[in-house]
């Protein structure tokens, strides 16, 4: 048998923690840590220069403003997806693709089978969703990079798309796809304006320009920023405050790790990898809503743009790190580039230039804050 | 006494090779058993079958005198065996909390709004640590932050707050400082006087007689004994550690090489 334990010292809170020596972290200290502060930075700095350049052009109206977030809410859906996929350390280069896939698996659907446009979406969710569960379950069973996995199914959807449009219908692009189910609520919810009476009253007072039967220029807010907004949302939510978002942290910070204290890492990775293709049929349901058609080549190159949003908004690339919020302002930029530039007089062609330098900035700043999240205090 | 774990005349061999050779061990609750031996004495094995890793090829594996046979190291944790591994189980971006409770978040809410708990989780950290003499200023600080005698402890903590019973340290000062070793060692210590069985893996011998009770020597896979602390030296259990005169000889060649060397200014 053992022999008596020698008595201890009773233990001073605070021994070898050496808390004598720290102050309370510093508000600075704090705001560093958030992942959004580089793109909220960037945001301030952006509308700084662009008001500064191009006040009295037009893009600060109501009109100006609607067009800026329209094309940012686009962007935003798919990044709202794609940052909770990368900060699980993940990639999906099959966005793009998934999105003309998606609207072919529509437009197909009501103007050559005749289903009904709801039905067609629904298709469309299931199918792409299952299509993403495949990627991840490939990603996750061969332990192959996702780079490799979804560039794969990359080439293979977009051939797919191409290949079957042409075999059924006889075109790579299908149209009248809203016109062959008008009155589908599938229309007001993917294109529909919202607050029409709001933008109306606006238009009658003067504030935005009306066309010449009375109507306001704009309609409405599109529904697609309630999307990018909402979806910004829950992602939020999943995850700053449930265990599945807890666990997608975990599994993009230490794999390994994660799975030693029990997180389902296959399970967080293939449900992530069908999210993201169910916000690329978000995508394309939203498009096909707002123009009516659908084309096999729709969303070439979205996939970067989603990634550029997310690495903007501060998500580390190596995963474990982000946030959806910073997505949506990392979109924002996106869209505030590419539409303020037109309104500058500068080149439009340098708004890739301008989206390339972004992103370099972005990452290096990112790589300093990570270094100052975790240094020993 | 009953011992809480207890192996007796294990034997065990991964093919051909024999790790372990009929190896008895025993943990009473209270008391820190320290488990020494070089590199390749065993000691992993021993650890992997106690945490339920391996099944013994041969002998007993008995939890509070009852013989079982652990499928897991799952299974080993619900009987209150709690293994804190070298590489700690710890993400270092994620927060204190957060890590803590990684994969046993406490939920508040219902089905599909059931949420984490966070409020609840943030407070009993703080509390835990606290318990520990560790003062953290934000549980929400990245685990990253902290020193590696504080993450170290932390894994510890966890280990405890979910149940173990009987605490496998598998090299819990190795990568450490002398001070922040020194914070591990009293947590150990203090763990011990909670009434928790500790199994104390390290081949550091100041480390190990900082704390243990016993010593159980292991070399090329068999048992040289378990010794008091009051009946063992310093320098006995280097001795019996190293494998006998090896050392002296080692001692004896590095002096006469000494000696050969042209003394410079």
């Amino acid at each position: 048998m053992s022999e008596a334990p020698e008595t201890e010292p009773p233990m001073r809170k605070g021994v070898g923690s050496d808390s004598e020596r720290i102050r309370k972290t510093p508000l600075l200290g704090q705001a560093l840590r958030r992942p959004e502060l580089g793109a909220l930075s960037g945001v301030v700095l952006i509308y700084a220069v662009f008001f500064a350049v191009a006040r009295s052009s037009g893009m600060f109206s109501v009109e100006g403003i609607i067009n800026i977030l329209s094309v940012s809410a686009e962007i935003g859906i798919i990044a709202a997806a794609t940052t909770l996929l990368m900060i699980a350390g993940e990639f999906d280069l099959s966005i793009g693709s998934m999105i003309g896939f998606a609207g072919i698996v529509i437009g197909l659907g009501t103007t050559e089978y005749h289903l009904p446009l709801t039905v067609s979406v629904l298709v469309a969710l299931v199918g792409c969703g299952a299509i993403g569960a495949a990627n991840g379950y490939l990603t996750v069973k061969t332990r192959l990079p996702s780079f490799i996995v979804t560039l794969a199914s990359m080439f293979i959807l977009r051939g797919l798309a191409i290949s079957v449009t042409r075999y059924i219908a006889g075109y790579t692009q299908i149209s009248k796809i809203t016109e062959t189910d008008p009155d589908s609520a599938m229309i007001s919810l993917f294109g529909g304006h919202v607050g029409q009476g709001f933008f109306q009253w606006m238009a009658t007072v003067g504030w935005i320009g009306a066309k010449a039967n009375g109507m306001p220029l704009v309609e409405g807010l599109p529904a697609s920023i309630l999307w990018w907004i909402g979806l910004t949302a829950c992602a939020t939510w999943v995850l700053l405050r449930t265990r599945f978002g807890n666990w997608i942290f975990a599994v993009g910070g230490d794999e390994v790790a994660a799975r030693n204290v029990g997180v389902p890492v296959n399970r967080v990775k293939i449900i992530l990898f069908s999210l993201t293709a169910v916000s690329a049929v978000l995508f394309a349901a939203t498009q096909i809503s707002e123009v009516g058609s659908a084309d096999t080549l729709r969303g070439t190159q979205k996939e970067f743009d989603a990634i550029i949003a997310v690495v903007i908004g501060g998500t580390l690339l190596t995963g474990g790190y982000g946030s959806a919020i910073g997505a949506l302002l990392g979109a924002l930029i996106y869209g505030t580039v590419q539409i303020g530039i037109l309104y500058t007089g500068i080149d439009s062609d340098l708004f890739k230039v301008f989206l390339g330098l972004m992103v370099l900035m972005a990452v290096l700043f990112n790589n300093y804050v990570r270094r100052r999240a975790t240094r020993e205090r | 006494m009953q011992p809480v774990i207890e192996l007796r005349g294990v034997h065990k061999s991964f093919g051909t090779v024999v790790a372990l050779q009929d190896v008895n061990f025993a943990v009473h609750a209270g008391e820190v058993h320290c488990l020494l031996g070089d590199n390749g004495a065993g000691k992993s094995t021993l650890i992997k079958i106690l945490a339920g890793v391996h099944g013994p090829s041969r002998g007993e594996y008995l939890i509070d005198g009852d013989p079982v046979e652990l499928a897991s190291p799952r299974q080993a944790l619900d009987k209150g065996i709690g293994t804190v591994y070298q590489d700690l189980a710890m993400i270092p971006l994620l927060s204190i909390t957060r890590n803590f409770f990684l994969g046993r978040e406490p939920k508040k809410g219902w089905g599909p709004f059931a949420r984490f708990d966070i409020g609840r989780a943030d407070q009993v950290v703080v509390n835990e640590l606290a318990e520990i003499g560790i003062d953290v200023r934000d549980p929400g600080q990245a685990v990253g932050t902290l020193s590696g005698g504080e993450r170290q402890c932390l894994a510890i903590a966890r280990a405890v707050h979910f149940g173990a019973r009987v605490l496998i340290l598998d090299e819990p000062t190795s990568a450490l400082g002398v001070h922040q070793a020194a914070i591990v060692l009293k947590y150990v210590a203090q763990a011990r006087n909670r009434g928790l069985g500790v199994i104390f893996i390290s081949h550091n011998i100041h480390h190990a007689y900082a704390v243990a009770d016993r010593f159980t020597l292991l070399n090329r896979g068999k048992s040289k004994g378990t010794f008091q602390r009051s009946e063992i030296t310093r320098d006995e259990v280097l001795h019996v550690m190293a494998g006998g005169e090896d050392l002296q000889r080692v001692e004896m060649e590095i002096n006469r090489l000494g000696e050969r060397r042209p003394v410079s200014g």
